[in-house]
């Protein structure tokens, strides 16, 4: 037995390809194999020999087998590491290409904007760009004589001449829309309006469209300080820090009392901090909506009362964003699309954050 | 405007600090641009006192003087020959800037003594030219700070200037009395009284006045003026002179330099005449038209008709309220004038000034409106001033017309005004601020001054009282929203889609572009549009006179400029509006994809290969499938244009064109100057119908168990028949068994007609059967099978590829 047992896991072990282990196998364990052959012997043996042979035998049958088994997947592994040391591939090759699109940060913005004025319950208005001069102008309490519609700033469309109707103008504020929205949907209401507005500008920083917001709330007691909670609570969101606000008094004709309204900030070695320091930025006008505007767009003044505000998208975003230069927003450029621009599924939300 | 602390102080009783005044003037809406104060520069300077002064042992000009300062006694070399004993002077220490020499002082050794500081001549300090010695001040203390010296002594040395940007409702802050009033009714101050003069006239005016009748109802309500005779038109005084200078106009004569003060000091521009010049009377009436005007810019100007001017019998010699003429101006010369103060109608101004396009102090505020009641009183108080300055003896006051009536009032609700502002200013309070900017209030009808044109309602009278109370001390309040719980959603269905459609295609691999709405007229005619109703009256480029038609010449023209750039490869999109004509309205949402170049770079998988239609086509319908387009809509050939004739489809539902997409047109390339091949695809966002249904709740999913079996198909067919009508015909063999039809090949070209035919190709179907009851047997399948081929060689005219 001892015999058998050394002879089968020498070779076993001695063996080095498949064809030979399963001839081992044969030897050993199959039909007409040394140890089939011993277990048929055991016929003839008397119970008490049986027993212990047949342990005996079983015993060693299962030893050679495992050990079988053992070299054959040993075999199996040193074959198939020979196959993958011939498998090698360069990874530092490139994949293959994908392309990678971005959101233009006009309108990264606009959905951030959109976003936070959801959150405080406003809804999104829109309006026509190229407008009728009272809807742009005579119902936002803009006389005929301000200089505003007299002066170069407004792009009129061509009339043709048999058409008595003044020029359509193309629109030179999201303003347009408050009187829209009103006739639409009169009081109480709370929208915002984003969108492009155009303006005979062409300069460093100005070109002749850009993106503004409106906003615009009206209820049975809204006041201006409300409005000023609305627009620190605005620019926090956006810009991600604790903002404050300073109300100048100034002067539109469609608000009244009307004011310009400055985000703190500070210059730190030419990097404007926004949200910290005891500097003063301009980023909008805004005011309580005036009485004839109120009218203008089917609304009693006596019941109601309301803030307006108008704010540049495009400068937001580039402060926000550092972004230098207005003027290529609009030129296209790969490179700068692809650097200011943002990943499609960085849908901003309240939840999921605004900073990107 | 521009005006100096010590101009203001002429009107305002005040100590407030500079940067106080400052800070006031921008919070009440008068918004500081720039305060320019010259004591900065002198900041630091002390004053001292020369204790003992002897000669330099190694230079006969230098002498070493031993100098009394607020940290002690000092050595200083000084070579001024009015350095001695005794006198107090201005110390510029170690490490101090000396403006006017531009360096930092150090201890010096001068000819071997050492020096520690200097004393300072006024150039040196840049308070004046002059350079003889140091200064030698008449008072002072040692240690004072120089700049305190001066504000007590030579206040107009250290007088800041401040410069603030005016609304245009604040017609009054165009004179330095109107600012003082807003200050005074902030309390920083007390307005001083302006004085009240009526000076008599000794003489009847040789001059009469006339308003035309056609100019006394709108344009010129108002005309006063005398002559007053024997002037000598000297330079004005110095200390007018450097007020006018500060604000930066040029001193030219006394009689100008008044004109230009009254207009400054107190918003009431005023026009003099050389009585030497003028003949017979002053007519103010409307120009006939073409007439030409010498003014005095020196340039000249052609009328048009129904221009307000002022003529005497030579003709046209001054444009009302605007500007002067050159041929009766005064000049050092002028020993008989005419004072002219007269109230014109801002419209009318403007009108003339817009047209003529002069711009002049005069027109600034008259467009803006001065204060029509102190036509006369202004009259007088430069009279006295003339007199003052250049002597001379006054006619009495000629005049035509009559102050215009601005009474009116307007209800004063304080507790409107706390709702409004948001903040708590009591009634008192409220009534105070407008009493102090010359309301006048009966019970609570305010009425304003006459100097206020711009109050028109009630509303203004909130605005003046926030305004005064100072928005700068708003404290934000919350405002809930309208409805509690959670929000409802604020966006409408095709802004939602809108949205989608904008990054689903970000996702695909495009770059967003935002291009301008306003076009070139040629690319807009490539595009279907450039009509004149699109079309711009006032461009402000060759490059936008149109609004677009379509975003892809946008998209091109963007396209071109990176080619430009050496970028041959892009992916460019936007979503935004176009213009189909020009009302309001006639406005849609595109949604624009362009393919430009290869698909990729090149790599060693061979993924460089041209773009094409296909690319386009997949890209769309991911978008189509992500805002929800119903699956089944047509692709026809109804093409506009700009597209492929051939390489080209539309995806409509009927007449409802939702997409095109394919080749852009060779022609449009090479008028866009963009090298192909470029593809794209147009969407109309508005034109995709909603799905229909309500509800989030999807239906059940119709799945089996059972094998599903996959046939190939291949037919011979035209070349020009499309594989959407074999598949259509497959599904069409048996609709409850077949799932999909999917084109798996096609085999085209000469090498396929080598085999097939002349104008034949083969396109191989896959189809797919899915049993609902039982597994097919092959029998079935064979019965399917023999139904696709007759189905789709019947519907194609081919016949199954042998």
């Amino acid at each position: 037995m001892q015999e058998l047992r050394d002879k089968y896991l020498t070779a076993v072990a001695e063996t080095s390809d498949e064809g030979a282990l399963e001839e081992i196998r044969l030897a050993a364990l199959g039909k007409k194999g040394e140890i089939s052959l011993k277990m048929r012997e055991l016929g003839k043996m008397s119970p008490e020999e049986r027993q212990s042979t047949g342990k005996a035998l079983n015993l060693l049958k299962d030893e050679i087998d495992a050990a079988l088994r053992a070299k054959k997947a040993a075999l199996a592994d040193a074959a198939l590491d020979a196959r993958l040391r011939e498998e090698w591939l360069d990874v530092t090759l490139p994949g293959r290409p994908r392309r990678a699109g971005t959101i233009h940060p006009v309108s990264q913005v606009m959905d951030e904007v959109t976003a936070i004025f959801a959150d405080m319950g406003f809804a999104v208005a829109e309006g026509p760009q190229i407008e009728d001069d009272w809807h742009n102008f005579d119902a936002l309490n803009i006389a005929p004589e301000h200089p505003a519609r007299q002066e170069h700033d407004t792009f009129f469309m061509h009339r043709a001449e048999d058409d008595p109707r003044p020029p359509h103008v193309l629109r030179t504020h999201t303003s347009p829309v408050q009187i829209r929205a009103m006739l639409d949907q009169g009081a109480p209401i709370r929208v915002i309006a984003p969108g492009r507005v155009y303006r005979m500008d062409m300069d460093q920083t100005h070109t002749p469209m850009f993106h503004q917001i409106e906003g615009m709330a009206i209820g049975r007691d809204i006041s201006m300080a409300n409005l000023k909670w609305v627009l620190e609570e605005f620019f926090s969101a956006y810009f991600g820090i604790k903002v404050k606000t300073r109300f100048r008094a100034s002067h539109f004709p469609f608000t009244e009392p009307s004011a310009e309204v400055d985000i703190q900030c500070s210059w730190v070695d030419g990097q404007l901090r926004i949200g910290e320091g005891d500097g003063w930025m301009e980023v909008l006008g805004s005011g309580m909506m005036h009485p004839k505007v109120l009218q203008s767009g089917g609304i009693d003044p006596s019941e109601w009362q309301g803030f307006a505000f108008g704010m540049g998208i495009d400068r937001i975003a580039m402060l926000k964003y550092g972004i230098p230069d207005l003027r290529a927003f609009f030129e296209s450029d790969l490179r700068w699309l692809k650097h200011y621009g943002f990943n499609p599924l960085e849908l901003p939300t309240v939840f999921g954050g605004l900073n990107r | 405007m521009k005006f100096t602390l010590s101009w203001l102080k002429e009107h305002l009783e005040t100590d407030a600090k500079i940067e106080d005044i400052a800070d006031a003037l921008t919070d009440l809406g008068l918004e500081v641009e720039e305060v320019v104060n010259p004591a900065e520069r002198l900041a630091g300077f002390t004053l001292a006192k020369v204790t003992a002064a002897s000669q330099h042992p190694d230079a006969d000009r230098l002498r070493v003087c031993t100098v009394a300062t607020d940290e002690g006694e000092r050595q200083i070399v000084c070579g001024a020959p009015n350095a001695r004993e005794g006198i107090t002077v201005v110390l510029c220490k170690p490490g101090d800037y000396v403006p006017g020499l531009d360096i930092t002082l150090s201890v010096g050794k001068i000819r071997g003594v050492e020096s520690h500081g200097m004393m300072a001549s006024e150039r040196e300090l840049e308070l004046s030219d002059e350079h003889n010695g140091i200064i030698e001040l008449p008072s002072g203390e040692v240690g004072q700070l120089f700049t305190d010296w001066l504000a007590q002594n030579r206040p107009e040395a250290v007088d800041p200037i401040i410069d603030i940007s005016i609304t245009p409702n604040r017609p009054d802050a165009l004179g330095v009395r109107g600012i003082a009033r807003d200050l005074a009714a902030r309390g920083l101050g007390t307005l001083k009284p302006l004085a009240e003069t009526v000076v008599p006239g000794t003489f009847d005016s040789p001059v009469a006045v006339r308003i035309a009748d056609a100019l006394k109802q709108k344009g010129a309500p108002l005309f006063a003026g005398r002559v007053i005779r024997g002037v000598k038109n000297g330079p004005s005084p110095a200390w007018m002179q450097k007020r006018l200078r500060a604000i930066g106009l040029r001193p030219i004569s006394a009689l100008v330099d008044i004109t230009n003060y009254f207009t400054y000091d107190l918003n009431r521009p005023l026009h003099v005449f050389d009585m030497a010049k003028v003949t017979g009377d002053l007519v103010i009436k409307p120009a006939e038209g073409g007439e030409r005007f010498a003014a005095l810019d020196e340039k000249s100007y052609s009328l048009r008709a129904g221009d307000m001017v002022i003529c005497d019998d030579a003709g046209v010699e001054s444009l009302a309220g605007i500007m002067g003429g050159q041929s009766s101006g005064v000049d050092e010369d002028t020993v008989d004038l005419f004072l002219e103060s007269a109230y014109w109608d801002p419209i009318t101004i403007a009108a003339t000034g817009r047209a003529l396009k002069i711009n002049s102090d005069a027109r600034y505020r008259f467009e803006r409106g001065v204060d029509p009641a102190f036509t006369r009183p202004g009259l007088e108080l430069a009279t006295q001033m003339v007199l003052d300055l250049c002597g001379g003896e006054p006619s009495h006051v000629v005049q035509d017309g009559a102050v215009p009536d601005t009474q009116r009032a307007y209800r004063l609700d304080t507790a409107r005004v706390v709702s409004l502002v948001g903040m708590e200013i009591p009634e008192a309070t409220q009534r105070e601020t407008l009493t102090a900017l010359g309301f006048a209030l009966d019970g609570d009808m305010a009425s304003p001054p006459s100097w206020r044109p711009d109050v028109r309602g009630e509303a203004d009278l909130v605005e003046e009282v926030a305004r005064i109370a100072s928005l700068t001390r708003l404290q934000a309040t919350p405002m809930a929203r309208e409805t509690t719980g959670v929000p409802e959603p604020i966006l409408t269905p095709l802004q939602t889609r809108t949205g989608m459609a904008r990054r689903t295609i970000a996702t695909l691999g495009y770059n967003e572009c935002v291009t301008y709405s306003f076009i070139d007229g040629a690319a807009a005619a490539l595009f279907g549009g450039g009509s004149d109703a699109t079309r711009l009256e006032n461009p402000i480029s060759s490059e936008m006179t149109h609004m677009r038609p379509d975003l892809l010449p946008g998209l091109l023209q963007a396209a071109a400029r990176n080619q430009a750039r050496g970028f041959a490869d892009l992916a460019l999109f936007e979503v935004g509006p176009a213009f189909q004509g020009g009302e309001p309205g006639e406005q849609v949402i595109q949604a624009s994809g362009l393919l430009v170049g290869q698909a990729g770079p090149r790599d060693p998988w061979g993924s460089r290969r041209p773009v094409d239609l296909y690319d386009a086509k997949a890209d769309l319908e991911a978008v189509l499938g992500a805002i929800g387009a119903p699956a089944r809509a047509q692709i026809n050939r109804k093409l506009d244009g700009w597209w492929h004739p051939g390489r080209a489809g539309t995806l409509a539902l009927g007449p409802n064109v939702m997409a095109s997409f394919g080749e852009i047109h060779p022609k449009i390339l090479r008028e866009m100057d963009v090298k192909g091949p470029a593809v794209a695809f147009t969407i109309w966002l508005e034109n995709v119908p909603f799905p229909k249904k309500k509800g989030a709740a999807r239906p059940a999913l119709g799945s089996s168990d059972l094998q599903a079996v996959e046939r190939d198909f291949a037919f011979v067919v035209d070349a020009q028949v499309e594989a959407i009508t074999a598949v259509n015909a497959a599904l069409g063999a048996d609709k409850k068994l077949i799932e999909s039809v999917q084109v798996f090949d096609q085999f085209t070209g000469p090498k396929a007609e080598a085999q097939m035919g002349a104008g034949k190709k083969s396109i191989a179907l896959s189809v797919r059967l899915q049993p609902r009851d039982a597994t097919l047997t092959e029998a079935e399948i064979e019965t399917v099978s023999g139904k696709i081929v007759d189905k789709v060689s019947k519907a194609t005219g081919g016949s199954l590829r042998s």
